[in-house]
């Protein structure tokens, strides 16, 4: 069967298209792009096609989250690779990268294999797993990159562990680069976080919490920019939240370094100021910074600073946040307000729409190599639809997620997908959506 | 005027007309203490529990005398001896103690931020006894009290408070409330024990003490945790007691009728040389702590619905 989306604007960056345009899906490929296609498109092949007419929407190459816990193996009662994967297509993504911090870590071939059987299994979303740098994600030694590679890891990343030893890191570059496996790090000296709760700052201090310093994220980006530059390679920096690291970041692009970097919705929503009431979902690692952070992020994504946003999905369940603030887990569960979040950029002018699908989808795609994040003809028809006017209340009742732990409960927002396409299938449409 | 809070959580949320009415209220509770039958039936039939995950004698101690003092019936709850130790939350302290009908509970937890958590889940009235660095609220307002008889007022005075600032909840509910009733806080202490941004409190930061305590008409010495040697915030008590300790030498700085104020429990020749702590001509340590009956009396009765 075909499918024919028709009368939406066309936004993909790769192409630099910003148009309306009809798509033609066929056998699971993108297969026309072009005004007014006629119902079976140029091929006049046999068979039925199915048309959505779109008109008033926005169509983005398919959404791709490259941070993303799925928690299976290990802590399903938070969430599990299926019911991750249909909170990502209901988030309008299409693919999501999953981060090793499972139990046990993803740090061997059979890991890799059982997530990505799962992953068929649920048959939603595209699932690429990441990589643990480290066995058990512990700093010592080296995990088989290779065969991590051969098994279908797109990355390496002991996120939610920085790699403490710098020989190590520098280690980790040179090999990962001459198999071109992305590294991406997560950016904390644990040695200036330590026991930290909070952004250091005058709300820590008010609030009686100890202080994670911006410094903490910064010396590990200062850090590791230089060891890229001198080891020729590339990193990617994770969930990137100061003013300090967007300015580091800014310096080393300005110098041609293969220096990447993501940041997530909350950084760029939310301030350390909104955790006067110990809500324990407001807690994140990194932490919440002050509103001149959330500036400098924001003029980071405009000005291409920040390559991605990635939502940094960290589902838990309730007995991980309904306790006290200092002993509640890290994270919010993001796959099903991402976007949503995200497209406030666009309303109020820090990003283009173009910009907006460059830095969800494109982006993400060239950064893990892979053969997406664009509308190219012959490409995997992963599709996300967009309704920019649709006004919806984040209701963690919805969540298909098992992780209801959203600080953006009964927060209104404008914009959110209402199809989602995964090869040419269609893996989530909006009830409001007639088809 | 009625005091029409559920709970006490902190200082920064009185205003100053309710830190009056505690402070006045407590007043007429002092007299109570004297008697050689030390009890009034004001909260007869009430239920107080002491809810205490870390910790304490003298508070709570002075909590359960003034809830005797005022007969209510007193439960004391110990991290040690509860179900803490068996794994229950402490959502799940707080319902079950709900479900057993108590008027008030008193909260002290090691976590700030506890007693807000205690608070948002159960009808029954909070007060914090301490919540990790946050607030003591209950501590400066014994503070309060003790300098307002000592120097008939608050407002206009120059109080210095010194040494862990950033550890201590005891430094917070006093900047707040001092700052509130008027007067000039200032604060001495290591740079490494100093939190950030402190001075938007609205007070004046120095790392040498000589300076804070200049002039003061309270010098308020604040208790050194010796295991925090280990976390690198000051190299050894004997260069901290060299620098940091009240002595006779470095008193002279302050006002000739300076008070000198301290939390308890003491490190007697850390942070205060004995011969400062006993003379009564300048100490009114054990004052505060005769003040901390009263002005927990005037809370619990406050909370507790004594004045319907």
């Amino acid at each position: 069967m075909r499918l024919l989306l028709k009368g939406a604007r066309i936004i993909d960056p790769a192409q630099k298209i910003d148009s309306p345009l009809d798509i033609l899906i066929q056998d699971g490929k993108i297969a026309e792009l072009g005004k007014d296609i006629a119902r079976a498109g140029k091929a006049k092949t046999a068979g039925e096609t199915k048309i959505i007419d779109l008109t008033g929407m926005v169509v983005t190459p398919g959404l791709i989250d490259m941070h993303t816990h799925l928690r299976e193996p290990g802590f399903e009662y938070k969430e599990t690779i299926a019911s991750g994967c249909a909170a990502a297509v209901k988030g309008g993504f299409t693919s999501i990268a999953c981060m090793p911090n499972t139990f046990p870590v993803n740090d061997n071939r059979s890991i890799t294999e059982f997530i990505r059987r799962k992953a068929a299994e649920a048959n939603l979303a595209n699932v690429y797993p990441i990589g643990a740098i480290s066995v058990g994600s512990e700093g010592k030694c080296l995990t088989e990159f290779w065969d991590l590679k051969d098994a279908g890891v797109v990355a390496l990343s002991d996120d939610g562990r920085p790699v403490m030893d710098a020989a190590l890191m520098r280690r980790a570059l040179e090999y990962a680069h001459s198999l071109d496996l992305p590294v991406i790090q997560h950016c904390e000296d644990i040695n200036l976080s330590m026991g930290g709760l909070m952004n250091e700052g005058y709300y820590s201090t008010i609030l009686g919490l100890r202080g994670i310093p911006s410094l903490a994220e910064e010396t590990m980006i200062a850090r590791d920019i230089l060891i890229a530059e001198f080891t020729g390679t590339s990193v990617h920096f994770a969930h990137v939240s100061t003013a300090g690291s967007v300015r580091l970041v800014r310096e080393a692009k300005k110098r041609k370094l293969k220096i990447t970097a993501e940041t997530a919705p909350h950084y760029f929503i939310l301030t350390d100021e909104s955790l006067q009431g110990y809500d324990t979902n407001l807690k994140v690692n990194p932490p919440l910074r002050s509103a001149q952070d959330v500036e400098a992020i924001k003029e980071g994504l405009t000005d291409g600073t920040i390559d991605v946003i990635a939502c940094d999905h960290a589902p838990h369940a309730r007995t991980d946040k309904e306790v006290e603030f200092e002993y509640a887990q890290n994270g919010i569960s993001g796959l099903e307000t991402s976007l949503g979040l995200s497209f406030s950029l666009v309303h109020e002018g820090t990003l283009t729409l173009e910009k907006l699908a460059e830095k969800m989808s494109w982006n993400p795609a060239r950064i893990l190599n892979l053969r997406k994040g664009t509308l190219a003809c012959g490409v995997d028809a992963d599709i996300t639809v967009i309704n920019p006017q649709l006004k919806w209340i984040v209701d963690i009742k919805n969540f298909r997620s098992r992780g209801k732990n959203s600080p953006f409960h009964n927060r209104v927002l404008l914009g959110g997908a209402i199809l989602t396409i995964v090869g040419g299938e269609i893996k989530y449409a909006a009830p409001s959506l007639k088809l | 005027m009625k005091f029409d809070k559920k709970d006490l959580l902190g200082i920064k949320d009185l205003s100053v007309n309710e830190i009056n009415l505690i402070l006045e209220t407590a007043e007429s509770f002092l007299e109570v203490s004297t008697r050689k039958i030390k009890k009034v039936p004001t909260l007869r039939g009430k239920t107080i529990i002491n809810l205490f995950y870390e910790a304490s004698t003298r508070t709570r101690t002075s909590f359960e005398i003034a809830a005797k003092r005022l007969s209510a019936d007193t439960i004391n709850i110990s991290a040690s001896t509860s179900s803490v130790v068996k794994g229950e939350t402490l959502i799940d302290t707080a319902r079950n103690l709900e479900a057993m009908n108590p008027d008030i509970i008193v909260i002290r937890h090691s976590a700030s931020g506890a007693p807000h958590l205690l608070a948002s889940l159960v009808r029954q009235s909070i007060i914090n006894a301490g919540d990790g660095a946050h607030e003591h609220p209950t501590q400066a307002l014994l503070d309060m009290m003790t300098i307002k008889e000592k120097k008939g007022k608050i407002a206009g005075l120059k109080i210095a408070i010194v040494g862990d600032i950033a550890h201590s909840r005891v430094a917070r509910s006093n900047i707040y409330g001092l700052s509130k009733m008027g007067a000039h806080v200032t604060l001495a202490g290591p740079a490494t024990m100093i939190p950030r941004h402190i001075e938007q409190m609205g007070v004046k930061v120095f790392t040498k003490m000589e300076d804070a305590i200049a002039g003061a008409d309270v010098i308020m010495m604040l208790r050194i945790q010796l295991e925090r040697q280990n976390q690198n915030i000051f190299p050894s008590l004997r260069e901290y007691s060299q620098r940091y300790c009240l002595n006779r030498g470095n008193i002279g700085l302050a006002k000739k009728t300076a008070i000198v104020m301290h939390p308890g429990p003491l490190n007697r020749g850390v942070e205060i040389s004995p011969d400062i702590a006993d003379d009564p001509s300048r100490s009114v340590i054990l004052d505060q702590v005769n003040k901390g009956v009263a002005v927990r009396m005037a809370l619990l009765y406050l909370l507790g619905g004594g004045h319907e």
